[in-house]
């Protein structure tokens, strides 16, 4: 059992949980996952580590509770226990003193890239991070984040804060005006697609950070598989990063609606008996 | 009492109730049913039985106490040697095991060794639950990676001869693919996790939600006092044939399959939050064991249809008889001679259809099987809404790719001595698939007992 210690709420339905794990947060790398699995009866359901502390012995989980399953977690409170929790999982991000680099976070993605900006920084490199969502009520760790950049810029759809648009926008006038070595990008699949789209023509190599449907997460179900290349690769262990510009983002995107019709079905047997979606 | 030929049968659900449900199929000897087939026994002087079976049972012995009608003598025999004896009866591959050794086969059918054991192991869980044996404790510490069939049978060994063993799981449950592979109703996870409780009982600690490789590595639990290690992490990764449109919605690999049924109970969803999606048509690929389990899952499941898509003929399948009976009288169809070699999809991403390709056979192969060959221009459309890729899996790589100095073969299995278990770091020992490749549950026990008693030998010194 793996005591949560805090949740906190960071923006409109964005929930941190920081969960006591010792052994993890000893071995827990930048771009690393966790599976966890709440109760007897929940799901394996991977989520990214956002930050760790060895000292501690904690790491922190930020997740936007959509589906079923991120919603039953949100309603979990400190001092409450999660059944079962595994990992590190994945491999670490390559972080090297590139030069220049883009660090991006859409939406949750804020949360995993932080970790990154952070190793990239303390490697030496230029960080220029953007993070943006559709809205300032979906934005968190401005001030994390700028703490372990040279630069933070952000972006909203609708405008409310920063720039008005995408983070592809403030992306390719950076790459208009100087040399970037190296992207990241961590956000919704279309997000990552597009940002992948916009550093082709400047061919920058662009990594993104994949999280399709997984079960076990350590390489025997399959479940996870992308398309890279011409070569199908599993997220959990060749992954969760990879080449931007080999991903087939349309399939991917694909592969994550599998059970959508299973997961309207278990929110309406969760709620209020009815599938209302009141609270 | 007068010696019959055939061995008695076991009861089994019916098939047209068992398809709708995961209850276990064959429902086990009664006390009668048992003691009758154990008198069939001649309990040869020189029983080559016990040479056919991986984990040295004394097996006329045990079926001696049970023609005596002492049961609890007859448990005793077979928990001194086998520490799984009801997963062991269920799912062994007895017929090329020990029966098939049995004299009584020559000219009738052999002692149904493997359904008495299942009876003895049975009997003992329900009646008496054999306490371990009290042993001096050795003063070394055991890791055991895996907590499959392969690394339970070498904790309990090593447990038994007195060592601390721990025994770290990647998954939430102990049990390996007894607990994510084997279906309910082939292997009661009740009956895996009962067993798994003895061996509990006999001091081994399990560690479960424990990625080695990630959560520690190899040097990690040396450095943490470990005086050992066994590596049995199995066949962890799924194989695919990399056909067009492989990636599909609705083609699963047999392993996410199975585990989203078996380990994550996706059968009772949503009472169990994991889903699964099941089509009316429902392929399978490949005709081994896994791959009945597979085909009669679906069924189990709401497919329409189940078929078995085989590029042999029924000679050269790989699953046990019992097993291809089973689905048969279950309505699992088998299309043989045939191989998918491109998928279909819709707008949505979701397999519709998939094209196959008709085989004849050649000349036998390196496997001693003859080889299917493919006919040019024997394409076919078949419509189907699921798929399942059974054809084997590889090694996993998570140990080996954080274990250097540990030497592999070409296929990423690690390399061990066959005996001992023995791998290319010294106080590194492994067994189990990762080590042969996918095989059977009683071969992996086999070389967990070998590798425990070479561990042991290591510890105390008797060879380096």
């Amino acid at each position: 059992m793996y005591e949560i210690l805090k949740n906190e709420v960071l923006g409109s339905n964005i929930y941190l949980f920081e969960v006591k794990a010792a052994r993890i947060a000893a071995k827990a790398e930048a771009g690393q996952f966790v599976i966890i699995r709440l109760h007897e009866t929940a799901e394996r359901i991977p989520l990214t580590i956002a930050d760790y502390s060895r000292e501690k012995g904690t790491i922190t989980i930020i997740f936007q509770a959509v589906g079923a399953s991120t919603r039953e977690l949100a309603e979990y409170e400190a001092g409450q226990k999660i059944l079962d929790l595994v990992g590190p999982l994945g491999v670490p991000s390559e972080i090297e003193n590139y030069g220049t680099v883009v660090c991006i976070g859409g939406g949750v993605g804020i949360a995993p890239i932080y970790p990154i900006a952070r190793a990239l920084k303390e490697a030496g490199n230029r960080v220029i991070s953007i993070i943006g969502a559709r809205s300032r009520d979906l934005l968190f760790w401005k001030e994390k984040m700028a703490a372990v950049s040279d630069e933070l810029l952000i972006a909203t759809d609708d405008g409310s804060e920063g720039r008005k648009g995408f983070v592809t926008d403030v992306l390719k006038d950076l790459l208009e005006k100087e040399k970037i070595e190296r992207v990241w990008a961590i956000g919704p699949m279309v997000m990552m697609k597009a940002v992948a789209n916009t550093t082709r023509p400047f061919a920058v190599k662009t990594i993104v950070s994949l999280n399709p449907i997984m079960v076990d997460g350590t390489g025997m179900c399959g479940a996870c598989r992308v398309a890279v290349g011409k070569e199908t690769k599993f997220a959990c262990v060749d992954g969760p990063e990879f080449d931007g510009h080999e991903v087939d983002f349309d399939l991917a995107m694909k592969r994550l609606a599998i059970f959508k019709d299973e997961e309207q079905r278990i929110l309406a047997k969760g709620q209020c008996g009815g599938g209302c979606g009141c609270h | 009492m007068s010696l019959r030929k055939s061995r008695v049968e076991m009861p089994a659900q019916d098939p047209k109730e068992r398809v709708k449900n995961f209850k276990e199929v064959a429902l086990g000897y009664t006390s009668e049913m048992a003691r009758e087939e154990a008198s069939r026994c001649l309990n040869c002087k020189n029983p080559l039985c016990k040479k056919g079976c991986p984990v040295e049972v004394d097996i006329p012995e045990f079926i001696s106490a049970l023609k005596e009608d002492d049961p609890a003598r007859a448990a005793k025999i077979l928990k001194n040697k086998n520490n799984l004896p009801a997963i062991c009866g269920r799912v062994c591959p007895q017929e090329n095991q020990c029966e098939m050794h049995c004299i009584l086969g020559k000219k009738g059918e052999p002692v149904a060794i493997g359904r008495l054991e299942r009876f003895v192991a049975d009997w003992e869980r329900e009646q008496v639950n054999l306490k371990p044996e009290k042993v001096e404790t050795i003063n070394k510490k055991v890791a055991i990676i895996g907590s499959g069939p392969a690394g339970l049978t070498a904790a309990a060994d090593l447990a038994k001869l007195g060592y601390q063993v721990t025994i770290f799981e990647a998954l939430h449950v102990p049990g390996g693919v007894l607990m994510y592979g084997i279906p309910e109703f082939r292997l009661p996870k009740e009956v895996v996790q009962q067993e798994i409780n003895y061996i509990k009982k006999l001091g081994v600690d399990i560690q479960v939600n424990f990625v080695v490789g990630k959560t520690a590595t190899i040097a990690d639990l040396l450095e943490e006092g470990y005086d050992a290690v066994f590596i049995g992490t199995g066949a962890g990764l799924p194989n695919f044939m990399n056909l067009p449109g492989e990636n599909l919605n609705g083609i699963y690999s047999a392993n996410e399959f199975l585990t989203r049924t078996n380990l994550m109970k996706a059968y009772l969803f949503p009472q169990y939050a994991t889903p699964i999606k099941i089509g009316k048509k429902v392929a399978v690929i490949g005709a081994g064991n896994v791959a009945m389990d597979a085909a009669r899952t679906a069924l189990r499941l709401g497919a329409e249809e189940s078929y078995i898509v085989y590029r042999r003929s029924a000679e050269e399948m790989p699953a046990r008889h019992e097993e291809v009976e089973h689905a048969r009288e279950e309505g699992v169809q088998f299309l043989f001679l045939t191989s998918p070699v491109a998928y279909k999809g819709d707008e949505k991403g979701h397999v519709r259809a998939m094209t196959c390709q008709k085989f004849a056979l050649g000349d036998p192969d390196e496997s001693g099987r003859r080889k299917p060959v493919a006919i040019p221009g024997s394409e076919f459309d078949m419509e189907v809404d699921t798929v399942v890729v059974a054809i084997g899996q590889g090694p996993n790589p998570l140990v080996p790719r954080t274990t250097p100095g540990l030497i592999l073969t070409k296929k990423g299995n690690i390399q061990a001595d066959e005996e001992t278990g023995a791998t290319s770091l010294p106080n590194v020992f492994a067994g189990g698939d990762i080590v042969t490749g996918a095989a059977t549950v009683i071969l992996a026990m086999g070389a967990g007992k070998k590798a425990a008693r070479a561990i042991h030998r290591y510890l105390q010194g008797i060879e380096k």
